[in-house]
């Protein structure tokens, strides 16, 4: 009979910081272009280059380091890690192992309900620990070659910077992993530093396991899952490291301390294990860097240019707009949308249409494409603008629709656009009378139909008189003419 | 005019007087090139109608008045561990072999930008490692005094070119006395500056902490001119002022926290770097400290009558010289080959067969590529040094070894404070012995690696020394007298180093 | 001398710098190995107790660069050193075939 277990879970997250450049060279950090066109001797390790620290990425992993209540190292070191792989143009990653940037902080997840652990702050919250935050350079890009059974190295990511944020092995669930990371996503988004897009590989989390029995104190062997790059796998890579631990145990066989790689599809992992992968990196410090020294001063620029955080944001949000906590929780679920927000409403819409704008519309449309609120790619003038158009009733609420899908695709200006393409709503009511009457007239069967007391048939005339108008009226106008004149 | 037998400085000023052209200076080394090469085997790499051709274009931006600079039109060598845009770089090695870089290190572009016109590639020990220049892949350099001897290492060729008249002047790179003791066994002048003071961009990395490039001439005035120039002068006027916040330590011995297209973290960008202004014929109150430590057991009779013999010179001269106990001199060995193996291991990681350089052919699967490339493409004392660094860094030995080694590296850095103190200069000779015979060498690295005893725990502290020679054996190999001064203070062995050079050409001639 | 290498010392060395030595040079590789490690040894002569590794010979700090985009497209002229190539990428043996 199977013993009642507890899974061990500890997270190492990649993120890709937002800086214009690479972390050691002036290389652009852009995305797309020709292969190995964003490259120079430094990020390809040309012999005779050396790297220069870029400043910004110092300022972004302390920002984090901040946010994330760690202790920032006053003196920290750049060390590098020796292995060969093609990816690694200098066969040695500049990383941080001796002295990372930032050590000992923790965020705050929701947990259920008695579900807290021992280190809970408040109730329903759960403390994880971040063991230490560092620095360090993205690796190149492998593509398989099939036609000539080689591998493509392209530099262009070579040299991106990334900080690696170490957790403690707090976490007993996916449940747990996945909202530990969607907070550091926001915290990290709020700050600007990231976008965090897992599937594009700006955000990129390897999974630390083990089991052990419940009730024991000591941790078991762990594994290390690399390749997640979605929630969805790295709910299913727990669920089945978590298995396959257990089977091991439970027939008396050893968990392995090893790198294994998910594969999604398949749905199962497999060890990535080499005689020439000696697991020894051989750290030492760079000697092509000088160490780094952080002062008050540095610090407190820092401090004072962190933003509103969500807590901060959802509070003010409740006592400055009237809108429901259910859109204040979507709302600012995300920096982006709710920069989008606020700056609609600063640009004088009511806050409660422009939230009714992003929690319909946008949702939807998100939803339907399969996009994440930061591809939100419409500007604040343009959603201020449509509120207008659909609030004074210049057009009519399909029409404001179908525009809105228009803007959410290429953010076309919907006032130049409605002009354009004359989908203004007809407010002559004269105008307006006689298509009316023309339908009456045309329609005798229908109207007669109503005057017998099918209510039903004026949802007909109403249909036909907006079709004569291509749909530039408001159906509410056209019912009460209906109702008037027959 | 016998141009080769001026001096670059004097070169430069008979070029800017209009006596001379930076066409006819690069004729005569050419020819004397012809005469000599075969012989000596300087240069890897020397293209002649390319160097005809810069020379050129330095003598037409002369006539324009667009270089006025001491060393404009001066031909000079480099050692072939410099990139040279468009120029093969080998480093000596059968790795680099057909390797041509996209960008000329920055040093090498100072010189370039106020005139200094290439002449090729010397030759050296495989990446820098060795003593003699036989370790290089391309064959050994012979020593211009007597061909049966080397020109000792690793900037070998650039020491015998000097010698040779087959330059004016040529650049070479320091890590643990590679300057200094070649320019000792050739009988010129080299310098190795202070830790930062040259960009190491563009310099193939050997020992990253411990590198640095320097000059080699034949007068002291020489190397004071194009470390000059080396140095650079600091940022390019109008570029200085970017926004940025101060979180420097020390001012004065911190780099500028923002420079625009920095490209080495620890250059230092000097502002103190107007070196031959140092060159007056004074030593009167100069402090001069010798290491009895430098004088023990191993250390030739002629070498130390020589050197002796300079310091009694200096002090006839008004120069306060005395004996002193510098202490821990033995350890700087061991120290440094444990550092310089470590840093080297890692910096040679990059030659892998992939991005350039040498790749094994017939080899399908990735590890065994780099392995069978590395193990084609190294010779067998590049190998030894990245198995060793290799080694001390690895998994149970770094503290033992690695960390062990940077802690006696800091008790070293602190007697040469201590040192500092009370003198200007410390004197002493660069290496124990003169030139030895082709070959003498090669199978013992360990006692090789003992004749850099006088000249490495310079490079761990970081400070600047120069040698000037200072006699000759019985077989007319040249001796060199070392002068190492405290950080920063290159002025001080630049004017101790030119005055004695000026005392004894007095006394000789 | 009291540093023994082993062959597996050996071995392993070469797969940590990814060369590969024919008998003959492991044997020698061995000796000298044990000899410069003899000689390393006599580092432990001194006491070292409280002195702090120096990795460089004086303090620099805080060199960085601004973050903006100095430089431009140089990959063809780079392209041109690599052993192998396809298109505008390095080829090298498939990564996976292990």
């Amino acid at each position: 009979m199977e013993k009642d277990y507890e899974t061990v879970i500890g997270l190492e997250v990649h993120v890709e910081l937002a800086t214009r450049t690479k972390i050691f060279c002036g290389c652009s950090t852009a995305f797309g272009g020709r292969p190995n066109s964003h490259t120079c001797p430094v990020c390809t390790g040309m012999p005779g280059s050396l790297p220069v620290l870029n400043r910004k990425v110092l300022e972004h992993a302390v920002a984090v380091g901040l946010a994330t209540n760690c202790r920032i190292t006053r003196c920290c070191k750049f060390d590098r890690k020796n292995y060969f792989y093609p990816d690694n143009p200098q066969n040695y990653q500049i990383s941080q192992l001796y002295l990372p940037i930032c050590r000992d902080g923790y965020v705050e997840i929701d947990v259920e309900e008695g579900l807290e652990g021992e280190r809970a702050s408040t109730p329903g919250k759960k403390r994880i620990g971040i063991h230490e935050i560092h620095m360090e350079e993205d690796a190149g890009k492998l593509i398989h070659d099939e036609w000539e059974d080689c591998t493509l190295v392209d530099y262009n990511r070579s040299g991106v910077p990334l900080i690696e944020i170490v957790s403690e092995p707090d976490m007993r669930s996916a449940e747990e992993v996945i909202a530990y990371l969607e907070k550091l996503r926001l915290i990290i988004q709020y700050l600007g530093a990231s976008d965090c897009k897992l599937q594009e590989g700006s955000m990129r989390a390897d999974v630390n396991l083990s089991v052990r029995e419940v009730g024991s104190a000591h941790y078991g062997t762990r594994t290390e899952m690399k390749n997640l790059n979605s929630f969805h796998a790295i709910a299913r890579a727990i669920e089945g490291e978590r298995n396959r631990q257990i089977d091991l145990l439970e027939s008396g066989r050893a968990v392995v301390q090893e790198t294994r790689r998910w594969d999604d599809l398949k749905g199962t992992s497999y060890a990535m294990r080499s005689k020439e992968d000696a697991q020894d990196y051989r750290y030492f410090p760079d000697p092509d860097l000088v160490p780094v020294s952080i002062d008050d001063a540095f610090l407190e620029e820092i401090r004072a240019r962190q933003p509103e955080f969500r807590t901060e944001k959802m509070a003010r949000y409740r006592t400055e707009y009237d809108i429901p906590d259910y859109d204040i929780e979507i709302i600012t679920g995300s920096k982006h949308m709710a920069d989008i927000f606020e700056a609609t409403v600063a640009l004088g819409a009511q806050p409660k249409k422009v939230s009714n704008w992003l929690m319909v519309e946008t949702l939807r449309l998100l939803k339907e494409r399969e996009l994440d609120p930061e591809d939100i790619r419409f500007s604040p003038e343009h959603l201020a603008k449509l509120i207008t158009l659909a609030e004074s009733k210049a057009v009519n609420s399909t029409v404001a629709k179908e525009v809105f899908e228009l803007m959410f695709e290429q953010d076309i200006d919907p006032e130049a656009y409605v002009e354009e393409k004359g989908l203004k709503m007809v407010s002559d009511t004269d105008a307006l009378r006689r298509v009316v009457e023309e339908v009456i007239a045309a329609n005798p069967k229908s109207v007669q139909d109503y005057r017998g007391g099918k209510d039903r048939a004026i949802g007909f005339l109403v249909g036909q008189t907006m079709k004569a108008m291509k749909g530039k009226a408001d159906p509410v106008t056209v019912d009460a003419l209906l109702r008037e004149l027959l | 005019m016998e141009l080769l037998t001026l001096s670059a400085v004097e070169l430069g000023a008979a070029i800017q007087a209009g006596k001379a052209t930076a066409v006819e200076a690069m004729e005569a080394v050419l020819r004397r090139i012809e005469e000599r090469e075969d012989a000596l085997h300087c240069y890897i790499t020397i293209d002649k109608e390319k160097a005809l051709e810069r020379a050129v274009e330095a003598q037409r931006r002369i006539q324009a008045g667009e270089l006025a600079g001491p060393l404009a039109g001066v031909p000079m060598a480099v050692k072939d561990n410099l990139c040279t845009a468009g120029m093969p770089t080998t480093c000596a090695s059968r790795m680099l072999g057909n390797f041509v870089p996209t960008y000329t290190a920055e040093a090498l572009r100072n010189l370039e930008r106020a005139g200094a016109v290439v002449i090729g590639k010397t030759n050296m020990d495989e990446f820098a490692m060795g003593s003699t220049t036989e370790t290089s892949a391309y064959g050994a350099t012979r020593n211009p005094r007597n061909t049966e001897h080397v020109p000792g290492g690793s900037s070998g060729g650039s020491a015998a070119a000097v010698a040779a008249g087959e330059c004016f002047f040529a650049l070479g790179s320091d890590t643990g006395g590679s300057i200094r003791q070649p320019a000792s066994h050739c009988g010129v002048v080299g310098m190795k500056p202070t830790y930062g003071t040259v960009s190491r961009f563009g310099l193939v990395a050997y020992g990253s902490s411990l590198d640095q490039i320097g000059p080699l001439g034949r007068t002291v005035e020489d190397c004071a001119a194009a470390l000059e120039i080396l140095a650079g002068a600091g940022p390019r006027a109008g570029q200085g002022e970017a926004a940025s916040r101060d979180m420097s330590g020390e001012a004065g011995r911190s780099p500028e926290s923002i420079v625009p297209d920095r490209r080495d973290s620890t250059y230092l960008y000097r502002k103190d770097t107007d070196f031959t202004s140092a060159l007056k014929k004074d030593v009167a109150g100069m402090r001069i400290g010798i290491p009895r430590d430098y004088f023990g057991p191993g250390l030739s009779e002629e070498v130390r009558h020589s050197v002796m013999a300079a310091a009694e010179l200096l002090r006839g001269k008004g120069a306060l010289v005395e004996e002193f106990d510098l202490s821990l001199v033995e350890y700087a060995i061991p120290a440094y080959y444990t550092i310089a193996a470590a840093e080297a291991s890692s910096n040679l990681e990059r030659f892998d067969g992939i991005k350039y350089g040498y790749r094994a052919t017939g080899v399908e699967e990735l590890h065994q590529m780099y392995k069978q490339t590395r193990s084609e493409g190294f010779g067998p004392e590049v190998k030894r040094r990245i198995m060793l660094g290799s080694f001390v860094l690895s998994s149970g030995y770094y503290d033992a070894y690695y960390l062990k080694a940077l802690r006696v590296k800091a008790m070293i850095k602190k007697a040469f404070d201590d040192a500092f103190v009370r003198y200007d200069c410390i004197l002493g000779p660069v290496a124990p012995t003169t030139a030895p015979r082709l070959g003498e060498s090669l199978d013992d690295p360990l006692k090789m690696y003992l004749g850099d005893i006088y000249t490495i725990s310079v490079n761990l502290a970081g400070l600047p020394a120069i040698s000037v020679p200072c006699g000759e054996d019985g077989n007319g190999l040249p001796i060199g007298l070392q002068l190492i001064g405290d950080c920063f203070q290159e002025e001080k062995i630049l004017r101790a180093a030119y005055s004695y050079e000026q005392f004894r050409k007095e006394g000789q001639g | 001398m009291a540093n023994i290498i082993s062959d597996e010392t050996i071995e392993y060395v070469g797969i940590l710098a990814k060369l590969s030595l024919s008998e003959e040079e492991r044997e020698q590789a061995k000796k000298d190995m044990g000899r410069m490690l003899d000689y390393i040894d006599k580092l432990n002569e001194l006491d070292t107790t409280g002195v702090e590794p120096m990795s460089h010979a004086f303090a620099v700090e805080n060199v960085f660069r601004e973050d903006e985009v100095t430089g431009g497209d140089g990959s063809e002229e780079m392209l041109r050193n690599a052993p192998a190539r396809k298109g505008d990428m390095f080829a090298v043996p498939n990564v996976m075939s292990h």
